[in-house]
């Protein structure tokens, strides 16, 4: 068979040395561009950083984080930026970690698939796709103006806890479908109910998609500014807000959600506005801290992941 | 690991012993049936044979289900398919000693011919290659196996013997003639119950070492190891 | 109606023109079957004939899955509850009935944990009856000896076969009055699936099973009956030796010499 022999003769040309080696070059050659590519990536982001901490390390000190903003620069800290970004971070992870983790586990595990769950389904993705100043907009409006909850970190947790409220649902629906079937058909073919199938199964093997996802989007609101500036985040709060605690009964206060605030972006921001050089030295020393803040959650996030993945082998 | 499977060949050996005790008892009555011109002893024996026949055919059925339903290799598969065969031969043995005891019956209608020695050292012979057969079975013995089929020899010189002198007997006196063929039948049955014996034998051979020895010529099968 | 008859004689379940219905696809249709009590009944046919189907319409595992029908009757002995009927809560019959899957899944939990489990949904078992439950059904299931030092470490750590055991285990804890055991020496290796089958002929004489096996000679080595399905029908049902010497009919026969499938 003619056709056959014709075949098996362009085959056997595949085989020759110049286009093996012609093969190898290409692999090299791809090879040799994409780590160029992210040398150079990596060195613009370390010349970034090396920036930041040309400029700001020299202020970095114990003064630095417990005083008071100030006029003057050589005295001015980030003690309210800090502590600002703590508990708005607190009171979102408040706010949107219920509120996701029912939705994600009642979408995924409860609702019925039709028409009405995909609508939700389409919504939720685009919601976290909104851009942050339009939720910035949205609050101003809503708690701010409507509830009359003051420009107060209840208004910035409730405000950011709905910009991360989307990717809290989308991590966890993703952590929970990533939970075999074959796991839940052998919580309920043991007669588990849905309910204990979910609270002994489902939630506790996901837990370590849930928690690296919450983290990641905690991490992201802990540099929003743009919403928290629309909401009215001051920047020159020179004053701590009020104990959790009193001295009477009920002993815990709540006093301070309704307190006004500010964050750690919102500091930098205003230090970077002005003319002086020493204020900018004071900002760049800031952004070191909140990158630090920002890594150690992100290490908690892989260190979570890393435990939660050697028990669960699927 | 201890298997369902191998209790259930531990049944099929002990029914096979069962079968091949009952066949010896049957030889051995029918021997006594000649020797004591017992005729009731005979007519029992002669029933008996049903018996046998039954255990043969339980034994086939339950051969068949084990190599159909538990699929046995190797040893386990050599073991069932001889069980298969020995209850054949057994089935064998029994119908000659239901042959000898018909001939026993027949030879109650005249005076006994003359004093039995040779049937009987004929028949204690058989007996003891057909016990020694079922032992190399039971034990799975290849060597006392191999004696059995040699020990065949003895018989067969036996029967060469028993003939001559019958004949002789009968060419003295023509009247002595229908006696001494039965007789010289009863010779030949024991006769074929020894071939039967070593039957069994080589298939035991085969069980244990997975050589088929049958129909090969008898100086091979000596005591001397292979 | 005594408890303790001689086991293969009655019925313990039985299945009347059952159909089963995959939305509009119908995968099982007019199956009649009779389960014996405290006996193995194998389930053979080649793939897509409807065998898991069956088992799974036993347990109500269809009720998982949207878009599921059932049609006739199931009928568990001696109440003769119709196990498909709308008004059963699937929870109380998986509870009597338990599932052993194709691929081990125990929970990614403590060897004990697994066993357990079981029994804590229950909430009906003290801690100290807890301890004897797990062993008991550890014993059950033939672990006990490689697993006692080491209840507390994590299900994972074992072999497969092991992990099958487990399941097993897990399965038997709640003293279930069948178990449907779904391919469950496929995923394992000869020797784990040759133990597994010793445990389920060493079971039989206590609780009712049923397997679906691929592996004729699994099906001919471990059960009293054997069904063999086709298409979606039950097309012969008898005890197992005559369907591996005799089938009564001709595709039984062409199936079980491997003529096909």
């Amino acid at each position: 068979m003619s056709s056959g022999n014709a075949i098996d003769k362009s085959i056997r040309s595949g085989f020759g040395r110049e286009t093996l080696t012609r093969r190898k070059l290409t692999d090299l050659l791809f090879a040799s561009a994409g780590l160029f590519v992210m040398l150079l990536a990596l060195s613009a982001l370390l010349s970034l950083l090396g920036q930041l901490a040309f400029d700001g390390a020299d202020r970095l000190s114990w003064q630095f984080l417990t005083s008071y903003p100030s006029r003057f620069a050589a005295q001015a800290g980030i003690l309210t930026a800090w502590l600002g970004t703590v508990v708005v971070m607190l009171l979102t992870a408040l706010i949107a970690v219920p509120l996701g983790l029912a939705t994600a586990i009642y979408l995924e595990e409860y609702a019925s698939r039709n028409w009405f769950t995909d609508v939700i389904e389409i919504n939720i993705a685009n919601l976290a796709g909104v851009p942050s100043i339009v939720y910035g907009l949205m609050a101003l409006g809503l708690l701010v103006y409507e509830f009359h909850l003051g420009q107060s970190f209840l208004t910035a947790g409730l405000t950011l806890g709905m910009l991360i409220l989307p990717m809290v649902i989308i991590a966890t629906r993703e952590a929970i479908r990533a939970v075999p079937p074959q796991i839940r058909e052998a919580a309920y073919a043991l007669g588990a109910t849905k309910w204990q199938t979910v609270k002994d199964h489902v939630m506790p093997y996901s837990m370590g998609g849930i928690l690296t996802g919450l983290i990641l989007a905690l991490s992201r609101a802990v540099g929003e500014t743009a919403p928290l500036i629309t909401v009215g985040a001051l920047s020159f709060i020179a004053f701590l807000p009020h104990a959790p605690w009193q001295a009477d009964l009920p002993y815990i206060s709540l006093q301070w959600i309704f307190d006004p605030f500010t964050v750690m972006p919102i500091q930098m921001f205003n230090w970077i506005s002005r003319p002086q050089e020493d204020f900018h030295a004071n900002a760049a020393a800031a952004g070191i801290v909140l990158l630090l803040m920002t890594l150690t959650m992100n290490a908690f996030a892989i260190a979570i992941r890393a435990r939660f993945r050697k028990r669960i082998r699927w | 690991m201890q298997r369902h499977f191998d209790q259930e060949l531990e049944d099929l050996r002990a029914q096979i012993l069962r079968m091949g005790t009952l066949v010896e008892e049957q030889i051995k009555q029918s021997i006594q049936a000649l020797v004591d011109r017992d005729v009731d002893l005979a007519s029992r024996v002669i029933e008996r044979d049903t018996l046998v026949n039954s255990l043969d055919v339980d034994i086939d059925e339950n051969c068949i289900r084990l190599l159909a339903l538990q699929a046995p290799a190797a040893r386990d598969l050599r073991f069932v398919t001889t069980a298969m065969k020995i209850s054949t031969e057994l089935e064998r043995m029994s119908d000659l000693a239901e042959n000898i005891c018909e001939r026993v019956i027949e030879l109650n209608e005249e005076p006994q011919l003359k004093p039995y020695i040779d049937i009987p050292r004929m028949a204690n012979w058989t007996m003891q290659m057909v016990r020694e057969c079922l032992d190399a079975f039971v034990r799975s013995d290849a060597v006392l196996a191999r004696k059995v089929c040699a020990d065949d020899d003895f018989v067969d010189n036996l029967t060469h013997q028993l003939f001559r002198e019958l004949l002789s007997f009968m060419i003295e006196n023509p009247a002595t003639i229908t006696r001494a063929i039965r007789l010289t039948f009863i010779g030949k049955y024991l006769e074929r119950i020894a071939d039967h014996a070593t039957n069994v034998s080589e298939l035991v051979i085969y069980m244990v070492e997975g050589k088929i020895v049958r129909h090969t010529i008898p100086p091979i099968l000596s005591n001397r190891p292979s | 109606m005594t408890v303790s008859a001689q086991p293969c004689t009655t019925l313990k379940a039985e299945a009347r023109n059952l159909s089963f219905f995959y939305g509009n696809t119908k995968a099982l249709e007019h199956i009649s079957l009779g389960l014996r009590d405290r006996c193995a009944t194998a389930l053979i046919g080649p793939s897509g004939c409807g065998k898991t189907t069956y088992l799974r319409c036993m347990n109500r595992m269809h009720d998982l899955y949207p878009g599921n029908r059932y049609e006739g009757e199931l009928l568990l002995y001696p109440e003769r509850i119709n196990l498909v009927g709308q008004d059963i809560d699937p929870i109380e019959i998986r509870m009597r009935i338990g599932m052993v899957f194709q691929k081990p899944n125990p929970f990614p939990k403590s060897i004990y944990e697994n066993v357990a489990y079981g029994l804590r949904i229950r909430e009906a078992i003290t801690r100290q009856n807890l301890d004897q439950a797990v062993e008991r059904a550890l014993r059950d299931a033939a672990l006990w000896s490689e697993v006692k030092d080491r209840l507390h470490e994590q299900a994972f750590n074992l072999s497969g076969g092991q992990q099958q055991r487990l399941c097993i285990a897990r399965a038997l804890a709640t003293g279930p009055e069948m178990l449907l055991f779904d391919e469950p020496t496929s995923a394992l290796d000869p020797s784990a699936t040759a133990r597994i089958e010793e445990l389920v002929t060493t079971l039989k004489q206590k609780v009712t099973i049923v397997i679906v096996t691929h592996n004729m000679q699994q099906a001919a080595r471990v059960s009293d009956y054997t069904a063999f399905m086709y298409e979606g029908r039950l097309i012969e049902c008898d005890r197992t030796e005559k369907i591996f010497t005799n089938p009564s009919n001709k595709l039984t026969e062409e199936y079980v010499t491997g003529r096909f499938g």
